[in-house]
């Protein structure tokens, strides 16, 4: 449907506007807030116009955030997730798609019904995983009396031990896991034409030469916006790294670091509100990634439209 | 030498038989065209020799080596697709050499055989260029030189014509004739289409419902179709088949009006056995009403450029036949249909096999209805 009168053009222009108005207001007190002084941003009414403080709050904040290293951190896990997510969810709906073998249909419906158990729903049972990966392996040993049995046999006892704890690898794994990822590869692969997979078996490629040198070329719209969400999704996490991470001054994450500017009871303890130094702390975070978006758009449009002409 | 021998092969998925008793053996260079409908199993026969599809029964061998068990790449065949199937995101050039470059040929002489190969087939200016700016001619050529430039001992068609227009088609079928020609492997071209079918075929197979109805070259097939389901599918436009029942006594065929086509030829049929008379538009005569062998009415002619296509009724059957002349005839009007006994074929109406008529009068004999 679409109807073009100069009435109702002007009508979902205002819509559009409203909506833009709606969205960059906050954006633009946060920015407002972060230029100016902590006297002027405490007092009332509202400051609507930037000051001249911005330079000086940025770098009292980033100081007082230790954001160098923390950024250099956030950067390393946002990375390793959307690698590990995109690689993931490329090969498991490869698998799904090009391979008839039991049970397929099963395997993707249990990994599709994840998409109802974010890590906050799950939250305990990962931090218990997290403590020790290998958890799930010890209570299989114990439950099935084989630890037992190896500690009467060789006088060993099994314990099975892997702390992720504190460590990257325990930021990035659990959150690498993607129904999002893998349902967006599928319905890409499933788009591929029969006759192109023919072709490549004439062609005399096997199945990993075949996604290598075909799929994984014509997914690469798809690779930028599962890339893009993916970042964003990982650079904002908040709660996993706040429960896993003990030693913050190794392991901190910017949200984390950012949170604790924000002022509250436990912060400002009684002071004045530091409000200016958490808004341009926010402004700073932000940055990434909205960079990696406006980067990507032009792909990551593309690949969600999923026509790659 | 890539002779194909296919022994009693047989399709099944689950329970149900889409296939079944397929024997065919193609020569080394012959270029065979496996004809039929849509749904008839052609693509599937292809498909097994390809190693695409798993064979449920029976033996395929290519060169004198049974290929059941081997891979597509391990066959030596090389398979050109409906839809092209070029990788999109590949140049010319890299779709044409992309076997070579899985079989690990260093670059240098890939590059060589690519131009060489894309020269042959017209498309030397067009080797940096995505499948997405080319034309469908130019798409087409380059899924035949990524056929070819395997050096394949077997050649594999798959309908390679069906998304092309008219007049690209015809100059399409004459160049794969000519690379056939030129590379001498053998070639199994699988179509729907019965002109592509006459005009590229050293031997016809002619399938229908998961079986082989008839091989033969395309002269044989068209002058003697072995079945009714043949006389019918061949020949555009298609064979006549009017009911009727043998009468020996009186020495021909009793139409359904009571008209008697007369046999004068040694007929294996016993009295009163149903059959079906056919002949072809094209071998049969416009004449008085009353002159020919039959009378029927008009029902409207068509306009062919080179000829008009009369269409008439006899007894409400549509009976079709092909004139150079232009009748002037109202739709409705009576006219004769002459026929010469070398146009008549006979077939079993039961069974739909052909009754051969051995000529012991080879006359040409006006046929004269019977009073």
């Amino acid at each position: 449907m679409i109807e073009r009168t100069p009435i109702l053009n002007i009508l979902t222009h205002l819509i559009l506007i409203s909506g833009l108005v709606i969205i960059l207001i906050p954006i633009w007190l946060a920015f407002v807030a972060a230029t100016q002084t902590l006297q002027a941003v405490n007092s009332a009414p509202v400051e609507f116009w930037p000051g001249d403080q911005l330079w000086v709050n940025l770098r009292e904040a980033w100081a007082l955030s230790d954001f160098g290293p923390k950024f250099i951190n956030t950067l390393i896990v946002a990375t390793g997730v959307v690698v590990g997510k995109i690689t993931l969810a490329c090969i498991t709906a490869f698998a799904i798609v090009f391979f008839n073998f039991r049970g397929r249909m099963v395997i993707f419906w249990m990994i599709f019904i994840t998409l109802m158990l974010p890590l906050e729903v799950r939250i305990v049972p990962t931090y218990a995983v997290a403590a020790n990966a290998l958890s799930p392996f010890q209570t299989i040993l114990d439950a099935t009396g084989l630890s037992g049995l190896i500690a009467t046999l060789s006088g060993v006892e099994v314990r099975l031990e892997w702390n992720l704890l504190n460590s990257y690898t325990g930021l990035i794994l659990p959150l690498v896991a993607t129904a999002t990822g893998t349902f967006l590869y599928r319905q890409f692969f499933l788009t591929i034409p029969d006759d192109l997979v023919e072709a490549a078996r004439m062609d005399g490629a096997g199945p990993l030469r075949f996604l290598w040198d075909v799929l994984i070329p014509l997914s690469r719209t798809n690779i930028a916006a599962l890339a893009t969400i993916m970042f964003v999704y990982a650079w904002n996490q908040y709660l996993w790294p706040l429960l896993i991470i003990t030693d913050r001054a190794n392991y901190g994450m910017v949200v984390v670091q950012l949170s604790d500017l924000v002022p509250d009871q436990l912060t400002t303890g009684g002071g004045t509100p530091t409000w200016h130094l958490a808004m341009a702390a926010t402004l700073v975070v932000m940055l990434p990634p909205i960079a990696v978006v406006i980067l990507m758009q032009r792909w990551f449009v593309r690949g969600l439209i999923n026509t790659d002409k | 030498m890539a002779e194909i021998r296919i022994r009693n092969l047989a399709k099944t998925y689950g329970k149900t038989t889409i296939m079944q008793g397929i024997d065919l053996q193609i020569a080394h260079g012959e270029f065979v065209v496996i004809l039929g409908p849509s749904g008839c199993g052609k693509s599937s026969l292809l498909r097994m020799i390809a190693g695409l599809e798993e064979i449920s029964e029976g033996l395929v061998e290519i060169g004198g080596t049974v290929v059941n068990a081997l891979e597509p790449r391990e066959r030596g065949c090389a398979m050109v697709f409906q839809n092209y199937a070029l990788y999109p995101h590949m140049t010319v050039a890299e779709n044409i050499g992309y076997a070579l470059k899985v079989a690990r040929i260093p670059k240098a002489e890939r590059m060589a055989r690519i131009r060489a190969t894309a020269e042959s087939v017209g498309l030397g200016d067009f080797l940096d260029r995505r499948p997405g700016q080319l034309s469908g001619g130019q798409r087409q050529r380059v899924a035949m030189a990524r056929a070819i430039i395997r050096e394949p001992k077997v050649f594999l068609f798959d309908e390679p014509l069906s998304n092309l227009d008219a007049k690209l088609r015809l100059q399409m079928r004459q160049e794969i004739r000519k690379i056939h020609n030129r590379i001498g492997a053998t070639s199994v071209f699988v179509t729907h289409d019965q002109h592509e079918g006459m005009t590229l075929a050293d031997r016809l197979v002619v399938m229908n419902k998961g079986t082989i109805e008839q091989i033969g070259t395309p002269a044989e097939i068209y002058e003697r179709p072995q079945s009714l389901y043949v006389a019918g599918f061949i020949g555009s436009p298609p064979m006549n088949i009017l009911p009727g029942q043998v009468s020996t006594a009186r020495r021909g065929v009793l139409l359904e009006d009571g008209t008697l086509l007369p046999i004068l030829s040694q007929l294996d049929a016993g009295d009163g056995a149903m059959v079906h008379v056919g002949f072809r538009p094209e071998q049969a005569e416009l004449v008085e009403p009353g002159r020919g062998a039959f009378d029927a009415r008009l029902d409207m002619i068509e306009e062919m450029g080179a000829a008009r296509l009369c269409h008439l009724l006899f007894e409400d059957i549509p009976v079709s036949v092909l004139t150079e002349g232009r009748p002037a005839l109202a739709t409705g009007a009576p006219v004769g249909i002459r026929l010469t006994q070398e146009a008549l074929h006979l077939f079993d109406a039961n069974s739909g096999h052909r009754i051969e008529l051995r000529r012991i009068d080879t006359r040409l004999v006006e046929m004269q209805p019977s009073a």
